[in-house]
């Protein structure tokens, strides 16, 4: 039902016409949902401090105020959320650690993106042999402890943030694949694909220019989805000591700090969770209202 | 059943072997051996290093030797814990991270389900409500974060708990298990809410209620048994998901199991027991996701022998 309709919606030259339509039943189901708006309003709030504040704030994030040690949270000192042990503006911290999440989501998933989309497309559209020996694989791959080879990965190459990006892009583009090789095996019989491959467009047009667009919504969804989960593999990697370095920080090296003053010092520990609790939450909402927005089978 | 049986197990070799290989190349691929380390120790004692641990070896006899070591349960010895080899260290470990693993998955299992199950039959009433809300909570707030704001409350606060330690009385073994089954108990409750909805509104649950069943028997006989099944099935991924995330509570609660070792030795670049670990654990999940798949294939009548 959902492919039907993005197919009429998307496809050929209907596309105009009805291909808005679509999306814009999707942004106004959207809309109703109040947890995915709050979410979006929040999400956005965060980024936008998380980017800019840093510009403005004149703490910078490593340096240490000798006079402010472990301080609590003081408005008029300037520490809104005071210091950590070491005497540095949490706060801006926190505000990095949202960046350097943000990123490596963003970053990891756009990675996945493309490699479970191209791989996925392929599988589907070529079919076949081709299709079973790629799709084996995705199950042979599904079945490994990855967590455990992205900690490997970090111990032999060192703790390096690109190598986070790539090595949690890699993991996480097995389900992407899944979902387009679903999309593409059901997309690839229509008769838009048919006309397009009568009228000798090359197999990798047809991907490109129908498989995979057609294909979008679900992905859409899957990122929302994915993004928070990433964000969650950094943390947990930081939080383990096992991923970004000193000075530079993330929200899993701040909780990680933060739980082990919390007793002396519990707002080193509550801000940054609840920092990453926040943006977990709102990708979740937005994850959930997406799904159902773009997916008019469950309505 | 014993040929579907023995081939999920052949389809679990090549998956072990590829964890194996890709281990062992990845720690092979890493810049400086061992032993890099060390003072510098005098050539000889540096070729007799090297010829004990095969390191002169050309590499795929490495393999092959480590492979065949690892057959056996062998992981070769710690780079790091001088005396003991992989193996003793993972056995070492293992009872105390088994014992925190099964009893979280337990817990799991039954507060879940019943909290799933009440919401299911009390749909969109408040108790609904809140057990969503909480589930929401519970797979949103990762354990690294649960597990430390659980101490702050209940320990630090209240003075209710212990915060660390292992083995000394049961009520330590409180926070850790909570910790870890929480974000499962918020799935199981999910999943097991939702096909609950579905099973109760499907023609032998109607049926059964017509005939006159009382409605504890119609859950129990029919409901229930119907409702378990996607929850068998995340129980593989379930168990993936608590040896993660033993990784990380041994570590905040000071739990002397593998996951603890685990830690250790990736920090301290432990390469024969980080890779020795990981071996372990990928056999260990996939041991659980044939377990899981062979209990399916009992349950569920759908599901081909062949």
């Amino acid at each position: 039902m959902a492919v039907d309709m993005e197919m009429k919606s998307t496809g050929s030259a209907e596309k105009e016409i009805q291909g808005r339509s679509l999306w814009q039943d999707a942004f106004r189901r959207l809309l109703t949902n109040k947890a995915s708006v709050v979410s979006c309003v929040v999400l956005l709030s965060i980024v936008l401090i998380a980017v800019i504040g840093p510009w403005i704030h004149p703490n910078p994030f490593d340096e240490v105020y000798w006079d402010y040690i472990q301080a609590a949270p003081d408005i008029e000192a300037g520490f809104y959320f005071g210091t950590d042990t070491n005497g540095r503006d949490l706060f801006v911290r926190t505000l990095f650690g949202i960046r350097v999440s943000l990123l490596v989501g963003l970053v990891a998933t756009g990675v996945s993106l493309v490699i479970g989309v191209t791989y996925g497309a392929i599988s589907g559209y070529v079919g076949g042999r081709t299709d079973h020996i790629m799709m084996r694989f995705v199950d042979i791959m599904y079945s490994m402890p990855f967590m455990f080879f992205v900690i490997l990965l970090m111990v032999i190459f060192g703790r390096n943030i690109f190598l986070i990006f790539a090595a949690l892009g890699a993991v996480e583009w097995l389900t992407m694949a899944r979902i387009v090789r679903g999309q593409a095996l059901s997309i690839k019989n229509r008769e838009f694909v048919e006309a397009a491959r009568a009228s000798g467009v090359s197999n990798f047009n047809i991907i490109r220019r129908h498989i995979i667009p057609n294909a979008l919504g679900p992905v859409i969804v899957y990122v929302t989805l994915t993004i928070p989960q990433v964000i969650l593999i950094e943390s947990f990697l930081s939080f383990l000591g096992l991923g970004v370095q000193e000075p530079m920080t993330s929200l899993g090296v701040l909780i990680s700090e933060g739980a082990q003053q919390m007793e002396s010092a519990p707002w080193t520990l509550l801000f940054p969770a609840s920092a990453l609790a926040i943006i977990l939450f709102c990708f979740n909402f937005i994850g959930d209202g997406l799904r159902d927005a773009l997916d008019p089978r469950d309505r | 059943m014993l040929s579907f049986i023995l081939k999920r197990l052949a389809g679990a070799i090549p998956t072990l072997l590829i964890i194996v290989t890709l281990a062992f190349f990845l720690i092979r691929s890493a810049p400086g051996g061992p032993f890099d380390k060390e003072r510098t120790v005098p050539p000889e004692v540096a070729a007799n290093l090297n010829a004990v641990y095969h390191l002169d070896d050309p590499l795929w006899e490495q393999y092959l030797y480590y492979l065949g070591g690892a057959i056996q349960g062998d992981f070769g010895p710690s780079f790091q814990y001088r005396d003991f080899s992989v193996t003793e260290l993972i056995a070492a470990g293992f009872p105390v991270s088994l014992t925190l693993g099964l009893t979280a998955i337990f817990l799991a299992i039954t507060i879940g389900v019943s909290l799933g199950a009440i919401a299911a039959l009390k749909q969109n009433s408040l108790i609904d409500y809140a057990v969503m809300a909480t589930a929401m909570t519970g797979i949103t707030i990762p354990n690294f974060v649960m597990a430390p704001l659980l101490t702050l409350v209940f320990g630090v606060y209240l003075h209710m708990l212990p915060v660390g330690g292992w083995g000394e009385s049961i009520s330590q073994a409180f926070l850790p298990i909570v910790a870890l089954a929480l974000p499962q108990i918020a799935y199981i409750a999910r999943l097991t809410r939702g096909s609950m909805i579905e099973v109760l509104r499907s023609n032998f649950v109607r049926t059964a209620r017509a005939k006159g069943l009382p409605e504890r028997l119609m859950l129990s006989r029919h409901a229930l048994k119907a409702a378990m099944l996607p929850v068998v099935s995340y129980l593989g991924p379930a168990s993936a998901a608590v040896i993660t995330g033993s990784v990380v509570i041994e570590q905040i609660f000071g739990i002397p199991g593998i996951g603890r070792y685990f830690v250790q030795g990736a920090l301290n670049r432990d390469y024969t027991l980080v890779m020795g670990v990981v071996i372990f654990y990928g056999s260990l999940i996939i041991s659980f996701n044939l377990i899981v798949d062979i209990i399916y294939g009992f349950l569920d009548p759908k599901v081909r022998m062949g």
